[in-house]
């Protein structure tokens, strides 16, 4: 039992450890929001793009999601990182982990905005166009708002799920807080430095859990209630 | 362009590594394969006990699927393979990441699990009793055919995610196809190894992706 507090929980440990632990935390928290705001962004606008009638743009954007969402978050990272510099671009680890994961994150809300936005009954397009609303305008006040509201519960799964690749980052020497908390490990043959980083995962990430389970709830509870009705 | 080609689809090179890059994926394979029906079943068992459970059990479940949601499995791969050597518990990188995958994924199956027991109808526990059905034979006989049939969309996404987090174990230096990956390209001084492993995580993986892309869409489709 000593053992284990002595090894993974040692309180003088961690107080050495924990600024450096906290920059990476920092460094984690700044990733994951890039990732999640660049993510959700493109996905929206290659959503909204996919119900172009153009064919080739369709193809190449569903080029683009599949190609994200089938290739593994790591080997994504790896490339970008290790392969770009071939053809001339070098582009930061930082960078390289806000790219890939958001490219990911990018591709699975592409795919969930444009399902959402069909899933608006025809009827809401044809009573906005009665009013005499453009396109643009019928897009971003009538259709978009509902579609949203039916994505956002599968979005904030994926959202969580990628930003807790932020992590991957480690292997390209990102200073994220796993990384960072690592190396002090290896520095000084305690391991409570990564029990540190874990429970900072914790905090960061069970409020979310949480969030997302209760949106899902939340969710489910509408369409019940929706079913009664009818 | 042929400088590009030269370096990102090199044939010299690919002929030259891809015995290396078939062993590796042998190896994601095999971590797949043993894997994923691990984290299955642990991911049903805490499903099936959070059903049967009062209060108390449930709530404790609770806690522990979210927990094990919360941490990256890069975090848990890492506290098993380099955190547990410290009290003298020792893994290989097999087994680490077999492990940590299959923890994680014991709280992402066993949410699905438990989503999907929720959604059966009282009246099919009540119908069981009824008719005779203890407890256990009630479980497999009548509520778990339903559960499953409601979550194969979110279980076969999941099983794709389960596939796509093997790679980690490259950080854990175990062969696998993107380790193997790394390994030729310091031999080949070209990014061609890389490439040809994404291709070939593209050509196995992409199938079961569109699928699930499909089952997704529709069940947008459907709210």
């Amino acid at each position: 039992m000593n053992r284990i507090v002595a090894n993974y929980f040692n309180l003088s440990v961690m107080r050495d450890a924990l600024p450096d632990v906290l920059h990476g935390f920092g460094i984690t928290l700044l990733v994951s929001v890039c990732v999640i705001v660049l993510g959700l962004v493109v996905g929206l606008c290659l959503g909204v793009l996919r119900l172009t009638p153009l064919r080739p743009i369709r193809f190449a954007i569903a080029v683009y999601t599949d190609v994200f969402r089938t290739l593994p978050q790591l080997v994504i990272i790896i490339l970008l990182y290790f392969a770009l510099p071939y053809a001339n671009l070098t582009i930061s680890p930082f960078a390289t982990t806000v790219l890939a994961l958001g490219g990911v994150l990018s591709a699975f809300a592409a795919d969930i905005f444009y399902a959402a936005i069909l899933a608006v009954p025809q009827g809401q397009w044809d009573a906005a166009k009665a009013l005499g609303l453009k396109y643009p305008l019928i897009l971003a006040k009538v259709i978009l708002p509902q579609a949203v509201g039916l994505a956002i519960p599968l979005l904030t799964n994926r959202a969580i799920a990628i930003a807790k690749g932020t992590a991957l980052g480690s292997a390209v020497s990102l200073p994220e807080m796993l990384s960072t908390s690592q190396s002090i490990t290896a520095i000084i043959a305690n391991p409570s430095p990564i029990t540190l980083a874990a429970a900072f995962y914790l905090l960061l990430f069970i409020p979310l859990v949480i969030l997302s389970r209760r949106i899902e709830r939340h969710a489910h509870g509408e369409q019940h209630r929706a079913g009664a009705r009818r | 362009m042929s400088d590009l080609l030269e370096n990102f689809a090199n044939w010299e090179s690919l002929q030259q590594i891809y015995p290396l890059l078939l062993q590796g994926l042998r190896l994601t394979i095999y971590l797949s394969v043993v894997t994923l029906p691990l984290a299955l079943a642990s991911g049903l068992c805490v499903a099936i006990l959070y059903s049967f459970g009062n209060r108390v059990a449930r709530i404790a479940l609770l806690v522990t699927i979210d927990a094990l949601r919360s941490f990256p499995v890069l975090v848990l791969l890492v506290l098993i393979y380099y955190g547990l050597p410290f009290v003298g518990i020792t893994f290989s990188g097999f087994w680490a990441t077999v492990v940590a995958i299959t923890l994680n994924n014991t709280g992402y199956f066993g949410e699905i699990f438990r989503a999907g027991l929720l959604s059966v109808p009282v009246g099919q526990y009540e119908a069981a009793a009824a008719l005779g059905l203890g407890r256990w034979h009630t479980m497999l006989l009548v509520v778990l055919p339903q559960a499953v049939r409601k979550v194969i969309a979110p279980l076969s996404g999941n099983a794709l995610e389960l596939v796509k987090t093997t790679p980690i174990a490259a950080l854990v230096a175990l062969p696998e196809l993107l380790r193997s990956a790394q390994v030729a390209q310091e031999q080949t001084y070209n990014p061609t190894p890389l490439m040809a492993a994404a291709a070939i995580y593209f050509i196995i993986l992409w199938p079961l992706s569109r699928w699930v892309s499909v089952l997704e869409f529709r069940a947008i489709a459907r709210r």
